[in-house]
């Protein structure tokens, strides 16, 4: 008959204060993994949406802006290739491929096409739409996605970098194909050179379907633009350009315009970092208030065992003895507390989170511990003064006082 | 001489003034003697019962067992004392609701070892001794008054203890159980040679000590030793 036994009996013996004690844990340790879960899927989101977006910094030179390069303006600055070889050796973490580019507007025939020069080998076929139309390569590793690349659900997504593109072949977009009536394997000649058709690009509703992609010396040569580039596409790290990417790049090269892409990065991790604070929030008021819950059951506990203490101490047992049954006890229930919250949680997370965000939510494992952990604290912390309280009971108070 | 008192005083401070539950009280309680205490409501007979088991401080004065002066030890000696020397008896029974027959002995065996085994063996001995030993699965609800003060009994007497102390063992109990509980103290006292101090209001209870007791106002109102009314001047100081 341990202390720990006693400690057992106690608790099934009194079952139905048991589920009170547990549930305001439950509850409180349910909110901090639901939302913790969010979080982690809300951060592959922003992953899976950088890997759509491809690329997501862009180097312009400092004249031009992003409406430039979206619109292909022929008369667009340009800055030297050797930029980027400044990138390589700069060894900046969190950038992840390096592309330059070349584009300028030219005429085919009666048609304007924008023609862009790209290295096949870090071109990201980046929007996942032209891996659908079977432009496959080698995956790019991500220094510092969440995940790793290899890893995401939807493989459609990874990043790879287009194979091989020879110095006469050429992809075209929908837009061109169609206007120009070109089918794989066509010849089409841009400015007196002859290039094949390698792949008709799905269409993307974008500029794309109007761009013809060629080996980028070709590009330059043919346009006799030298050893000049017009952007260099940089896919970055979510987390590294929040941590001031974009300003390291600017110190490397400090007479061009670095930008993101989109809005839609910035707001992401915008997101996800008030989601960390709100979670940080939640945490400490479910630290303060799951302590005081705990606390006023463990107390209320105490009052109603006022006579069985006297008994114990009665028959010998030190303050010690009682400190531990009580502290135990609320071990006992952050234990269990921290599974039923952890169990309360994920699974509120998996069903609410298709229903109100529209985002596919799997459990944590590795939060289970953290649920545990947290709940055992916070019961700790909850049970010490009532278990103080509790070995000031005096040793007669079972007896009757004459 | 296994308990000697010295103008023990224990006063308590209310909101009306102070009341001295036990006034200058001295005594000596010999080995394997059988005392019985009574007097009214407030003569400080459970106060004085506090004070012999170490669970209450006297106020002043002194309090001697076997020559060591347990009042001036600290909590936890405190605790040892009533857990190797002391066993205690209480009108309401005191046993755990949420532990068997078998259990509320084996929690004051636990204080002294956790040997499970012997414990257990130690316990059914007495449940044995008690004539309980079919019932040492069932839990205070499930069994008589009578039944609940014999475990008490038993777990009082598990730490084999020199010292039982009773606080109106019987008042919860009819006639009939009353004189069975009795019988058991009474034989735990000419048997173990235990050193039995009873409080009691029954006159009837009382007669089974060999040295009576009456407090009235916290002072020694009157002592009887073996049916000899003694010169209090002996006794008290």
């Amino acid at each position: 008959m341990s202390l720990t036994d006693l400690t057992l009996k106690e608790l099934w013996h009194r079952k139905s204060q048991l589920v009170s004690g547990l549930l305001a844990i439950t509850l409180g340790i349910g909110v901090i993994v639901g939302i913790r879960s969010f979080l982690v899927v809300s951060e592959k989101a922003v992953a899976v949406n950088l890997d759509n977006l491809g690329a997501n910094i862009l180097v312009l030179p400092q004249s031009s802006s992003i409406d430039n390069y979206y619109a292909a303006d022929i008369d667009a600055s340009t800055f030297p290739e050797d930029y980027v070889e400044r990138l390589v050796t700069s060894t900046i973490p969190g950038v992840d491929n390096i592309s330059p580019k070349l584009t300028r507007r030219v005429k085919v025939g009666s048609e304007n096409i924008v023609l862009t020069g790209i290295w096949p080998k870090s071109e990201i076929a980046s929007k996942p739409i032209w891996q659908q139309g079977g432009l496959k390569g080698e995956a790019l590793t991500a220094s510092c996605a969440p995940t790793g690349p290899k890893k995401y659900a939807d493989a459609k997504l990874q990043r790879k970098g287009i194979d091989t593109l020879a110095n006469n072949d050429c992809f075209i977009g929908s837009g061109i194909a169609s206007r120009l009536k070109l089918i794989e394997g066509s010849k089409l000649t841009i400015m007196e050179k002859e290039f094949t058709v390698a792949k008709l690009l799905p269409e993307t509703g974008t500029v794309d379907d109007d761009r013809v992609f060629a080996n980028l010396h070709t590009v330059q040569a043919l346009l006799g633009t030298g050893e000049q580039i017009s952007a260099i596409e940089i896919m970055g790290c979510c987390s590294a350009i929040s941590d001031g990417l974009l300003g390291k790049l600017r110190n490397v090269l400090p007479d061009t315009r670095i930008t993101t892409i989109g809005q839609i990065v910035s707001t992401q991790i915008e997101n996800n970092k008030l989601m960390t604070k709100i979670s940080l929030v939640f945490l400490i008021i479910i630290i303060f208030v799951g302590g005081i819950s705990i606390g006023n059951y463990i107390w209320a506990n105490v009052n109603e065992r006022r006579k069985e203490i006297g008994i114990l101490r009665m028959i010998g047992y030190h303050k010690k003895h009682i400190y531990y049954i009580l502290v135990l006890k609320g071990i006992i229930i952050g234990f269990l507390g921290g599974i039923a919250g952890y169990i309360v949680g994920t699974l509120a997370a998996i069903w609410l989170g298709p229903q109100f965000a529209g985002i596919a939510v799997s459990p944590i494992y590795t939060l289970l511990l953290v649920s545990i952990a947290l709940s055992i604290s916070i019961s700790i912390l909850g049970s010490v003064i009532p278990a103080y309280l509790a070995g000031k009971i005096e040793p007669f108070s079972n007896m009757q006082e004459d | 001489m296994l308990i000697q008192l010295k103008n023990l005083t224990k006063t308590y401070q209310y909101h009306d003034g102070i009341i001295n539950a036990v006034d200058n009280l001295s005594l000596d309680i010999p080995k394997g003697s059988f005392v019985t205490i009574t007097g009214a409501s407030g003569s400080g007979k459970t106060t004085l019962l506090l004070i012999l088991g170490g669970l209450l401080r006297p106020t002043s004065g002194k309090m001697s067992y076997n020559g060591s002066e347990i009042n001036l030890h600290n909590d936890d000696n405190l605790a040892n004392f009533r857990s190797k020397h002391v066993g205690f008896v209480m009108q309401s029974f005191a046993l755990v609701p949420y532990l068997t027959a078998i259990e509320n002995i084996m929690i004051a065996l636990n204080v002294k070892g956790n040997n499970t085994t012997e414990n257990r063996k130690r316990a059914l001995e007495l449940l044995e001794w008690v004539g309980l030993e079919d019932r040492t699965t069932h839990y205070p609800k499930e069994l008589s008054a009578g039944q609940q003060q014999r475990v008490a009994i038993a777990r009082a007497l598990a730490n084999k203890p020199d010292l039982l102390l009773a606080d109106e063992p019987t008042g919860n109990l009819d006639p009939g159980l009353s004189e069975e509980i009795l019988g058991i103290l009474k034989e735990i006292n000419l048997k173990q040679k235990t050193t039995v101090v009873m409080v009691t209001h029954s006159p009837m209870a009382a007669e089974f000590g060999d040295t009576k007791i009456q407090l009235k106002d916290g002072k020694l109102h009157n002592l009887d030793s073996n049916g000899i009314k003694l010169n209090m001047k002996v006794l008290i100081n």
